[in-house]
């Protein structure tokens, strides 16, 4: 068997099975592997990731984030988004809770510097979803979540 | 010719938004109180309440016109008012073809239908809170075929409004006229939105609690409290008009 080197570990001498671990250990991407290959995150760890500033549903960063979606048009939000997606919009008035809600969506995040009416807070805190804001266009910071390998099969 | 003081935008409990207050009885008694001489229901993507409401109405000396508050495909609103229950239906017909979904009311809240002497018929199991699969230009197109007047929204608010969805207003969409919230006088409207040139101003309350209503009206000059009477009011034909 060849030993493997790599800069951040001894060389080591191992068998087959031992390899694929140690691959799987120090080449996957963070917090992805789980299963059908998409990457999960929960909501705080992609809070610090893109340093997201957080509006209103603290108690709700646990949730896991499994997709993304982009959409201003709530009738296409409920028709299309998946379960556990993180919610980009502009629009900042207290539905989107409801929407969040319906679809179980894992959070919300205002773009182009929106933040929420104090209705939406309030039902947000109620509801425990979280609620952000970010100065970005929905373009690029979908670029970024998808960046993380939320919402993407490993290819 | 008399004055009428209108609030053609008052929704009932069938909304899901619409508070349960907001029962046909409820609707009638605060708008005699706060002095208004004509009112529609426009629920929203249905009439089912428009009959108990004009019904109720008449037993109290209140003119109600039976209207809806539609949905587009855009999610732009708009008021489609008409003069009898008939063309309400026949137009909610239209609006049900194109509605998909069922209500959750735990999330989006109840949606009641009552009668006339505010007993509870039944629920109304439509996602009326949803969009209707047809163009803005093709629900105007509508209720103008079936002899109502087609009002956008509160144009002056961010969402669900033909300037805030579509970002200005469509140069042949034969709108009657456009709703400025009770927030924003029609002047100051004008000057933040020069879009609204060329068509006629109305200020109405979208009353969702029975403290709304009237809190924004329109008086208009009329003949009678008719459709026809408001459609001319709104062009300024024939000596009818909007006094304020």
């Amino acid at each position: 068997m060849p030993l493997l080197q790599h800069s951040n570990t001894p060389l080591l001498r191992f068998s087959q099975p031992n390899r694929r671990s140690w691959l799987q250990l120090h080449l996957m991407p963070v917090g992805a592997g789980k299963g059908n290959g998409l990457s999960v995150m929960n909501v705080g760890e992609i809070q610090k990731a893109l340093h997201l500033q957080l509006c209103a549903g603290e108690k709700g960063l646990g949730r896991e984030a499994k997709d993304g979606y982009c959409g201003d048009l709530l009738s296409d939000v409920m028709a299309n988004s998946a379960q556990g997606a993180i919610w980009l919009t502009m629009q900042s008035h207290q539905n989107i809770v409801a929407v969040a809600v319906l679809k179980e969506l894992a959070a919300v995040v205002l773009v182009n510097g929106r933040a929420p009416d104090e209705e939406t807070r309030a039902k947000a805190e109620e509801e425990e979803i979280p609620i952000f804001s970010s100065p970005l266009s929905a373009y690029e910071l979908a670029g970024r979540i998808y960046d993380l390998g939320i919402g993407r099969a490993e290819g | 010719m008399r004055e009428y003081r209108a609030d053609l935008h008052i929704h009932s409990c069938l909304s899901p938004c619409g508070d349960l207050d907001m029962s046909p009885r409820t609707i009638v008694e605060k708008s005699l109180e706060k002095g208004l001489h004509l009112i529609a229901v426009c629920d929203h993507n249905t009439a089912e309440n428009a009959g108990a409401l004009v019904r109720a109405g008449m037993r109290k000396g209140l003119h109600v016109l039976p209207g809806m508050e539609i949905s587009s495909r855009e999610e732009v609103h708009s008021l489609a008012l008409f003069d009898t229950e008939g063309q309400a239906l026949s137009m909610q017909e239209v609006v049900y073809r194109h509605l998909q979904g069922t209500n959750r009311p735990e999330i989006f809240g109840d949606q009641v239908v009552a009668n006339e002497f505010d007993e509870v018929e039944g629920f109304n199991d439509r996602m009326l809170i949803g969009a209707v699969q047809l163009s803005l230009e093709e629900v105007v197109r509508e209720v103008r075929r079936l002899g109502g007047i087609s009002i956008a929204s509160h144009i002056d608010r961010p969402s669900y409004s033909v300037i805030g969805q579509l970002g200005f207003i469509p140069a042949d969409l034969e709108l009657d006229a456009l709703e400025v919230s009770g927030q924003l006088k029609k002047e100051a409207a004008r000057e933040r939105f020069p879009q609204t040139s060329g068509f006629a101003l109305v200020c109405f309350s979208d009353a969702h609690f029975p403290g709304d209503i009237g809190r924004a009206n329109t008086t208009f000059l009329l003949e009678d409290p008719s459709v026809k009477e408001i459609r001319m009011a709104l062009r300024e034909e024939a000596g009818r008009r909007v006094v304020e």
